[in-house]
């Protein structure tokens, strides 16, 4: 156990030190650093002394410890924009973003599990063919067509709910959030349905092939015939054996939920770090978008690295070998 | 030669043999025949400002122009034919999407083989970057490329080839181990071929099968995908709109109920992907009998 921590760990370190500088050799190296770093309202004097500062006159690999070791201590520059320090910037929009992927991770998981359950049980009935139908439907679709015709039905049509903003926050332990106030659930509801159906579509098919695998094994029939009620066999025996790949796509997915909240923000102004990339895209604010990168990618390196240890400790065929060595 | 003729046309027999999948694929191909034809199928020329008229501006569908041709689907803010723009976005969206994946699909397919044969530390290291990447969702990569290198059809290009090349390098070494234990790879090794040969005219044409269904999946993955980058401004520019960043021109309005603008490009967008779906299950299920149903 110890030894494959330790080889995750360094792994991860790996990655992040290649993660690091490759987004070095990016924004620093490719095409003139002074154009990406510097405002470009900046006038002659002030690019002079830029330059100087960012230690531009300095030779390569001496400018990429000067990056790294900024980077080891959170200070990635500042806004453009703003004037505010980046990762300040960042982390300030981090709990709206984190507030929709969880919301929309746990209306996948609360619906894509009885759904996929209920399609795996019975897949010949009626209710199991719409189900996996509308599962093809939320592959297929892409995620910002989709965000726009909730929006339409729902707000322009129906004016049900709001289709911009957040609402109103209250905090928690510190943390504003929507999800408390009838005003803030009622703007979470769009954005986060929207950023749940590719994985409640994803969960679907997972479980229901994971339940028709289950039902065939020996040990449900064993169970069936010890006389045991339904609801236990299906409870207990099936549900229990296909949580270890529901846990880990589940895991993983969330990685990929913030990644795509990125669209989910814009569409409906969401003010989470998503937006605030796209914000920053467009106005060629860099050092916000050097530290949006390095902060994702710390998180992925991170939720790859939990959900691998989840693993290990759920299945011990992967614990004792280094099958996947 | 004929022996494999044969086995194409069994291939295409069996395609057919799912009315949903031959639906999908004829629907494919008018969606193509739109794209290519579509500067005959258009009344107006979306890209010539000087055949806008402002005061055509954001009608709805079935609304005369200043032309004197019909809106069939309604006009934009600039006072541009919907149908037109759809088209000639469709042109631009379908040309990127198969561009990108051809690229991708050549660069991919050699390192794929390059890591199979040569095995050792090529593979090492070229399957090292391909987890790497596999391990990161493509619309961040693709964002994070373009938020470099801005704007622009051929940085497009470079972000999803960049963004593909590994699902192809994964599939073709994966076959490629399997087919080169075989016989009639031993049969090339002593008969002393050159390695470049073997690989290219006897390792590549048997691992095509699998190839072609994630090629073909993947060009509904591109499309998607540069739909997505167009919409949120990374895209396209303005002068070349695909149909994602005609999406996107309509989405201010569509709180004042100007549905059109968005809905008709976002439709045939649709279509399209749901055929290329479609089309590419089927293809999957033809050539690899023992996947999952």
């Amino acid at each position: 156990m110890t030894g494959v921590l330790l080889r995750r760990l360094l792994q991860s370190v790996l990655v992040l030190f290649a993660m690091s500088l490759l987004v070095f050799v990016g924004v620093y190296a490719i095409g003139n650093p002074v154009d990406i770093l510097v405002n470009p309202n900046a006038d002659q004097q002030d690019i002079a002394r830029a330059i100087a500062e960012l230690g531009l006159d300095r030779p390569l690999h001496e400018q990429y410890l000067r990056f790294l070791a900024g980077a080891l201590s959170g200070d990635l520059g500042r806004s453009f924009a703003t004037g505010a320090p980046a990762m300040e910037l960042i982390l300030e929009r981090m709990p709206a973003t984190l507030e929709l992927a969880c919301v929309s991770m746990l209306i996948a998981v609360v619906l894509g599990i009885p759904l996929g359950l209920l399609a795996g049980l019975r897949p010949k009935s009626r209710a199991a063919r719409a189900i996996m139908a509308g599962s093809i439907v939320g592959f297929s679709l892409p995620t910002f067509w989709v965000g726009l015709m909730l929006i339409m039905v729902f707000s322009v049509w129906l004016g049900w709910l709001p289709p911009t903003g957040r609402g109103d926050t209250v905090p928690l332990l510190g943390i504003e959030v929507s999800f408390l106030t009838p005003d803030g659930l009622a703007h979470l509801a769009l954005p986060a349905i929207n950023l749940a159906l590719f994985n409640l579509a994803l969960l679907v098919r997972l479980v229901r092939a994971g339940t028709r695998e289950a039902l065939a094994q020996d040990y449900v029939r064993y169970a069936r015939a010890k006389g045991l009620p339904e609801s236990r066999v299906i409870g207990v025996h099936v549900l229990k054996n296909i949580m270890v790949p529901v846990v880990t796509v589940a895991g993983l997915e969330l990685g990929s939920v913030i990644a795509f909240a990125v669209v989910t923000e814009t569409l409906f102004a969401w003010p989470g770090m998503g937006k605030l990339l796209i914000d920053s895209i467009n106005q060629l604010d860099r050092p916000v978008i050097v530290a949006y990168v390095l902060l994702v990618v710390l998180m992925f390196v991170l939720i790859n690295l939990a959900v691998d240890l989840v693993y290990s400790l759920l299945d011990p065929r992967v614990r004792r070998g280094g099958a996947r060595a | 030669m004929s022996a494999r003729t044969t086995a194409w046309r069994e291939t295409a027999a069996d395609f057919a043999g799912s009315r949903g999948a031959l639906a999908a694929a004829i629907t494919f191909a008018i969606v193509v025949a739109a794209a290519v034809f579509a500067p005959w199928l258009s009344p107006q020329n979306p890209y010539d400002l000087a055949q806008l008229d402002i005061l055509d501006s954001k009608l709805p569908p079935g609304s005369p122009s200043s032309a004197g041709f019909t809106f069939l689907l309604g006009s934009d803010e600039q006072g541009r034919d919907m149908w037109s723009a759809m088209l000639h976005g469709l042109r631009i969206s379908l040309g990127v999407g198969v561009a990108s994946t051809a690229l991708a699909l050549t660069l991919g397919t050699a390192a794929g083989l390059a890591a199979a044969w040569r095995g050792g530390w090529v593979d090492a290291l070229l399957m090292r970057v391909v987890d790497l990447q596999l391990s990161f969702p493509a619309i961040l990569v693709a964002l994070v490329l373009l938020a470099v290198l801005g704007q622009g059809i051929d940085k497009v290009v470079v972000a999803l080839v960049t963004v593909q090349w590994a699902y192809y390098a994964r599939t073709v070494r994966a076959s490629a181990l399997v087919e080169v234990q075989r016989g009639y790879i031993e049969a090339a090794r002593c008969l002393a071929l050159p390695g470049l040969r073997i690989v290219l005219r006897h390792l590549l044409p048997n691992c095509l099968p699998p190839l072609m269904v994630v090629a073909t999946v993947q060009v509904a993955h591109a499309i998607a995908l540069e739909a997505t980058l167009s919409f949120l401004g990374l895209g396209m520019p303005a002068t070349s709109p695909s149909l994602g960043l005609l999406i996107a021109n309509g989405h201010a309005h569509l709180l004042s109920g100007k549905y059109w603008i968005s809905v008709y490009p976002g439709i045939a967008l649709l279509v399209t992907l749901v055929a290329i779906n479609l089309a590419g299950d089927r293809l999957r299920d033809v050539l690899d009998p023992r996947g999952t149903p």
